[in-house]
């Protein structure tokens, strides 16, 4: 038995250590938002944070996350749509088929924890998940959209 | 149910309305079979396609997938603009195919492929709306006791206008539902369009955003298992035998099974448990004829065709070769087009529960009634003893609609354990090695020049591998396999965008043994580079203006000139880009659209290229919603272009040897080019959106590549190219 804090919740899990966090959330917690792509990190699709960091949770041995760290899904970023990413991406109609969009979410969700108002060149190097639909350009508008709402004291513009 | 709601006389009414052969186009059939749709049962039925309840809220029902390509929003447009009903309080469901089976096929096709979501139904889908729309004022007026001629409907809301009474769709639905269908309806003028045409926003944003859209990989249901398959890794290769031994031991684990007769899948509680028990089962697999396959015979394969005497016409015009013989100039070129995986971020997956009496398959595809189908014979029971429920797709590129192999493996592995609801889901290993690629081919072109720079005729003969023969034989006509000259024809939705005097396409078929598929954009993504390459290399071979050159040949083609001119125009060709930025030029008719690009790039000392900006023009006929249009043509850039940089499956030892996103790539955003989208919907006729753009991203770029190098590139993708200047 081994415990891990997923969206402010702590969680019992039994399950063999070297089981990849991803499956862990999926298939444990059952929080679906958070997908499987390629399993091995390249893609993003699985993008969740520790600790506010964006990471890939599909070549994370859940035996190696310690209870103290703190692990956000898409499910946890807010309960109702109202995080200013989410709002712009609804207001740009950012998602095609959907699928990496809670991975490449999350993934902006870092940056701009980290660079409240990052410059194309911080989005080109830090948003590196796959979207075979190919959102990039509306996603790019969508962070810079959420980091003025951000900056206007969570007001849309 | 809805079925013993319908009143038996009205029934039969209905039932002598089909045979005068009215209600079948209109799609006004009330349920014969049982209602297994979303909606509550007791809510009326306007007519297949509308339910309204009594809030008001106005179910659409839409048979095509959504997979991103924004279909939904835009069938749910167009029914809702004849209906005049609130569009904020529209919403959408999917009929399953097993209701259209029992429903005569109601709803039309399901097939979402080719670009025909909406092109492929709008006449019907917007006289669905018309005829429900006619019902509810009829019911209004009937309950009046007033002539529905004197009554009017806007947002819902029915108004009789001598009286200035007023009602709404909600309260007289049920009436509507017992009406008589019309037996004609009139469309709106496309000028009176309120709805279609405008950018509204998608109906499918919000649980993208939030985790909570429920795509087929995350399907739960009571009771139910995990699967993990690995199917021979050679194509044509069988199962010999398996030990399971210590797979079997493992936690969790319920079966190792035998899947068709080319796989084994582990089942077990959970599938992180099944795909590290599938790791541990010793397979022995009979390799089979295709063992030694590797890309240098199929390579070789091809060649012989460029060469051969016999092929098939595609497209005649004059004499070819007899212009090219007389000629001032010939100029020759070969190009070569690799095979591709369809790669949707989503994997293959489906979930199947099967019993003795009955079928049962959750899954994302492209056609509901070919996964019913699929489903069927797998179970090996009637269709009419088997139900689809369709679940939005986490993309699909054409790997989902012609093939249901992930169909028929989960119904194969559901049918050893009856009863039990089993999800399988593939590995992106097992998806990139199991894929129906986009075909291979390579194509020799041959030009004749005059004096004057002009052309005179023009060869080109394609050798490679035919989709319709591997997967819709029944479609070829004569042995020939008319889809392999989209964008080269003589007419119609894939027509060539140039008249050219003495013209002879040909095709010698050359099929390898790897399973082809029609893949977004299907047979112009490889046609257009290989016309709009060369037609660039003719216009500086003629030491022409490559926009002059093509504009010559475009007399009789004024839709297409017309997008051409307007990249032209919008990218300002002719007058000078940044410093180090070159342009190039790219122009297609593809599923009955009119599409250009012009592409601007720049190319670094170390041959790093960097694509800019492309300007991109669109003639659809009709824009449903103008921003949903351009989030597809922005898209096709990403998958064209991905396609060019990276996209290539090579074969060795009879396999695909890539298997996962590391050893093929998709583009990424910090190789996004700005994207400049000009809808520009010339009306009367209508064409697709989701894929023509497709055709143009990978030829603008390498006309531009030309441009910056002197480097004309004809083998692909470009990460075998060194692009530093010649």
């Amino acid at each position: 038995m081994a415990k891990i804090s997923v969206n402010g919740k702590v969680e019992d899990i039994e399950i063999d250590a070297s089981t990849p966090l991803l499956w862990v959330i999926r298939e444990q917690l059952g929080l679906t938002g958070t997908k499987y792509s390629c399993g091995i990190g390249v893609c993003g699709s699985c993008t969740v944070h520790i600790d506010g960091r964006a990471v890939r949770s599909c070549t994370i041995p859940v035996g190696s996350i310690k209870p103290s760290q703190k692990i956000t899904t898409i499910e946890g970023l807010s309960s109702d749509g109202s995080h200013p990413l989410q709002k712009a991406w609804n207001q740009l109609d950012v998602p095609q088929c959907g699928y990496c969009q809670p991975g490449m979410i999350m993934s902006a969700a870092a940056l701009l924890k980290d660079k409240p108002a990052p410059s194309d060149a911080d989005i080109d190097s830090n948003i590196t998940n796959i979207c075979r639909c190919g959102t990039f350009n509306r996603v790019r508008q969508g962070i810079h959209l959420a980091a003025k709402i951000n900056k206007d004291g969570g007001q849309d513009v | 149910m809805s079925d013993q709601t319908v009143d038996i006389s009205r029934r039969k009414f209905l039932i002598g309305t089909a045979s005068a052969g009215v209600g079948l186009s209109l799609g006004l059939y009330l349920p014969l079979g049982k209602a297994q749709l979303n909606a509550d049962a007791a809510v009326p039925e306007v007519n297949a396609w509308v339910v309204i309840q009594p809030d008001d809220t106005v179910i659409i029902r839409i048979a095509r997938s959504e997979m991103g390509q924004g279909t939904l929003t835009g069938l749910a447009q167009m029914v809702a603009e004849e209906l005049e009903c609130d569009w904020s309080k529209v919403t959408t469901e999917y009929p399953t195919p097993g209701e259209s089976l029992a429903r005569n096929r109601v709803w039309g096709s399901f097939s979402t492929g080719g670009s025909q979501g909406i092109r492929g139904s709008h006449q019907y889908v917007r006289e669905a709306g018309a005829a429900a729309r006619i019902m509810l004022i009829e019911a209004a007026a009937e309950i009046w006791e007033v002539a529905a001629g004197e009554c009017t409907v806007a947002s819902g809301v029915i108004t009789h206008n001598p009286s200035g009474r007023s009602t709404t769709y909600g309260k007289v639905a049920t009436a509507a539902a017992d009406g008589i269908p019309p037996l004609d309806v009139k469309l709106k003028d496309p000028k009176d369009w309120k709805l279609i045409g405008q950018p509204v926003k998608r109906l499918d944003t919000f649980d993208k955003l939030t985790g909570k859209q429920v795509f087929g990989t995350d399907l739960n249901l009571s009771g139910m298992l995990n699967a993990a398959i690995k199917a021979c890794p050679v194509f044509g290769g069988t199962v010999k035998s398996f030990d399971d031994s210590v797979a079997i031991k493992m936690p969790g684990i319920k079966a190792v099974v035998e899947v068709e007769d080319n796989a084994v899948a582990v089942v077990a509680e959970n599938w992180w448990q099944a795909k590290t028990a599938l790791d541990k089962v010793q397979i022995n697999w009979d390799l089979g004829p295709n063992a030694k396959l590797d890309s240098a015979a199929i390579d070789d394969m091809l060649n012989e065709g460029l060469t051969a005497n016999e092929a098939f016409t595609g497209n005649r015009a004059g004499n070819a070769q007899k212009a090219i013989e007389a000629s001032a100039k010939v100029i020759e070129a070969t190009y070569a087009y690799p095979y591709q995986n369809h790669a949707p971020m989503e994997p293959m997956n489906a979930t199947a529960r099967w019993t003795q009496q009955h079928c049962e398959v959750w899954c994302p595809t492209q056609n509901g009634e070919a996964a019913l189908q699929a489903a069927a014979e797998a179970a090996q029971l009637p269709a009419e003893k088997c139900e689809v429920y369709k679940i939005h797709l986490g993309g699909g590129f054409g790997r989902r609609g012609a093939f249901h192999d992930f169909v028929k493996q989960a119904v194969a592995i559901a049918k050893q354990l009856p009863g039990t609801p089993v999800k399988l889901l593939w590995t992106r290993e097992e998806d990139m090695q199991h894929g129906h690629y986009h075909p291979i081919t390579k194509a020799r072109l041959v030009g004749g020049l005059d004096e004057n720079g002009e052309l005179t005729g023009l060869n080109i003969r394609i050798s490679g591998q035919s989709i319709l023969a591997a997967v819709n034989p029944n479609w070829m006509q004569n042995g020939v396999d008319m889809f392999v000259f989209q964008g080269l024809m003589p007419d119609g939705d894939h027509a060539i965008s140039y008249s050219i005097p003495n013209l002879l396409v040909e095709h010698a078929m050359r099929n390898p043994p790897v399973p082809p598929g029609f893949w977004r954009g299907v047979n112009v993504n490889q046609n257009a580079i290989y016309m709009e390459s060369f037609i660039d290399e003719l216009a500086h071979a003629a030491g022409k203006d490559p926009l002059e050159f093509r504009r010559k040949l475009m007399a009789d083609q004024p839709r297409s000139l017309a997008v051409l001119n307007a990249v032209a125009e919008k990218a300002e060709w002719g007058k000078p880009a940044a410093e180090g930025v070159y342009r190039g030029l790219a122009v297609c008719k593809a599923f009955a659209s009119y599409v250009a690009a012009c592409a601007e790039v720049s190319i670094d000392q170390h041959g790093i290229l960097k694509v800019h900006r492309i300007v991109a023009a669109t003639d659809p006929g009709y824009a449903v919603n103008p921003q949903q249009i351009e989030a597809q043509v922005e898209g096709s850039f990403v998958f064209g272009l991905s396609a060019l940089l990276y996209g290539e499956c090579t074969l060795k030892n009879g396999a695909v040897e890539q298997d996962n996103f590391h050893n093929y790539p998709s583009m990424l955003m910090s190789e996004m080019p700005k994207v400049d989208v000009i809808v520009m919907p010339s009306g009367g006729f209508w064409g697709g959106i989701g894929e023509p753009t497709i055709a143009v991203a990978a030829p603008a770029v390498l006309n531009a590549i030309f441009a910056a190098t002197g480097k004309r590139i004809r083998s692909f993708p470009l990460k075998h190219s060194d692009l530093r200047k010649a």
